[in-house]
């Protein structure tokens, strides 16, 4: 996989003029995601999702079950001594099983993909909200190329520097995928323009994605009796947006393992293009 | 009623927690009604002691169960409150894990349950829990925007009973020092006798305005 010069640590900072682009071509071919393509490719019917870099943001993975496999690192965000919120290996695993249904999902999808767990729940019961924003502040500085978050907090302290955080995100080349809030409450990152927002339809097909012609949330993926991994190798059967998520960040790894090094935006745009609900006018 | 013994009946109503038990009793009431089920529970988490207590149990556990504590940290219930969000989770039985510990300690291991965080602004006052619902009755996304509005119904009533409850606390002296001894000061005006109001008000009275009197 080819890494974008913009993606690469300590890459080129952002452009704010043409003048900045320097060496960068200007020019770019709009036969995408890929010259071998027609316009709108099934890009997410096939594909392994290989050389794709996954951070699930939960409560912790699982190692080594059966429906997530290897685990390509697994930390979690821990209180340090002086208070502020550190990233640490995590021993722990997974606190409840939330987190390991994420990840079994993302792996039936793209099971080439490396997936790394960062666990920011399942510590406690204060602070929840911290241990996001530095979980994915985490993910963020990792440049990880997709971020499962079926997570998110209704704490309004917290939304400016989400906020700041979903668009680093999306300028650096991460894809968030975010959860819409199950109950009509308005919760953050998924109401951001900069993610990917996800909701459920009650489809058993985890390949039928939606495009909501009337965000905030933007897609509708498989959400409803989901077959997952849980703890102790079992499996459950769930319900709610939490696992209609996994399958868009899946899907996107596909998509980027097919065709690697494109934008969050253009990603986006293949996800709308390919969605079923979006047809070429007869 | 004379203003005295209006204060008076709005302290022994104050002190009593007649109403509270029906009125949470009532949204677990219909929550399993709606959704034809085993049982459903509202349970508070108690912050001081991160634990998760039954407020109100219908069905399934309901002679014995309220007033019982589990860790809040701790399975399903667990991810509800920190998370924030619902969830509905089947196929509980056939696996080897469920919180079996504390599904046991209940007396009753589900199939299937449904459980929603009790929002109330941006604090979670706790979970509501169904279990085993008749899923022949609709789809699951259309039960959990259902479970979504019960959870709401329990939340407004979870918090007016626990503002109750602090109220009570203050009657009985658990509150603050100063709060403890307005109560005191009402308590002992609304006890006196039928002769004794008047002189009572008037020291209500100078007392007020000495208070409000700038130095």
């Amino acid at each position: 996989m080819t890494t974008p010069h913009w993606k690469s640590p300590g890459g080129e900072p952002l452009t704010w003029r043409l003048t900045d682009l320097g060496d960068a071509p200007l020019t770019l071919d709009s036969r995408w995601p890929s010259p071998e393509l027609p316009p709108q490719p099934l890009a997410t019917a096939t594909g392994t999702g290989a050389g794709v870099r996954v951070c699930v943001v939960d409560s912790g993975v699982v190692p080594d079950h059966p429906q997530v496999g290897r685990l390509d690192g697994s930390f979690a965000v821990r209180t340090g001594p002086d208070g502020q919120q550190v990233v640490e290996p995590d021993e722990i695993g997974d606190t409840c099983g939330h987190g390991t249904a994420c990840a079994g999902i993302i792996r039936s999808l793209a099971p080439d993909c490396e997936l790394v767990s960062l666990r920011v729940l399942g510590s406690g019961l204060s602070g929840t909200g911290e241990a996001l924003l530095a979980g994915l502040r985490w993910a963020v500085e990792q440049r990880f190329d997709v971020i499962n978050m079926s997570l998110s907090t209704t704490k309004r302290d917290f939304v400016l520097r989400l906020h700041q955080l979903a668009d680093s995100a999306y300028f650096a080349g991460s894809l968030l995928v975010a959860s819409a809030h199950n109950l009509r409450v308005e919760s953050f990152p998924w109401r951001f323009s900069s993610v990917i927002s996800v909701g459920s339809h009650d489809l058993p097909d985890p390949l039928h994605l939606l495009y909501n012609p009337v965000p905030p949330v933007e897609f509708f993926a498989r959400g409803v009796e989901v077959p997952v991994a849980w703890l102790e190798g079992g499996t459950r059967r769930c319900t709610g947006n939490s696992f209609a998520t996994p399958h868009v960040a899946g899907l996107c790894a596909r998509i980027l393992g097919n065709h690697p090094g494109l934008t969050p935006f253009q990603v986006k745009s293949l996800l709308h293009l390919t969605s079923a609900n979006v047809r070429r006018a007869p | 009623m004379n203003p005295q013994d209006a204060l008076a009946t709005a302290l022994a109503v104050t002190d009593s927690d007649t109403g509270h038990r029906e009125l949470l009793q009532s949204v677990v009431e219909a929550a399993r009604g709606v959704f034809g089920a085993r049982a459903a529970s509202i349970i508070g988490l108690d912050p001081g002691t991160e634990e998760l207590v039954f407020e109100a149990v219908s069905g399934e556990g309901e002679d014995f169960l309220v007033g019982n504590r589990f860790p809040a940290a701790r399975g399903i219930a667990g991810w509800v409150l920190v998370s924030a969000e619902p969830v509905i989770v089947d196929d509980l039985a056939q696996n080897p894990v469920f919180d079996r510990d504390i599904a046991e300690s209940t007396r009753y291991v589900p199939d299937a349950l449904m459980a929603a965080p009790l929002l109330h602004g941006d604090r979670v006052l706790g979970v509501l829990e169904v279990l085993d619902r008749d899923v022949r009755r609709q789809s699951a996304l259309r039960d959990l925007d259902w479970l979504g509005l019960f959870a709401a119904q329990a939340a407004a009533a979870l918090a007016t009973v626990q503002r109750a409850r602090s109220a009570r606390q203050v009657l009985h002296g658990e509150g603050s020092a100063e709060l403890t001894e307005v109560v005191a000061l009402v308590q002992a005006f609304t006890a006196l006798p039928a002769e004794r109001r008047d002189a009572g008000r008037r020291l209500l009275q100078a007392l007020t305005e000495a208070l409000a009197a700038r130095p």
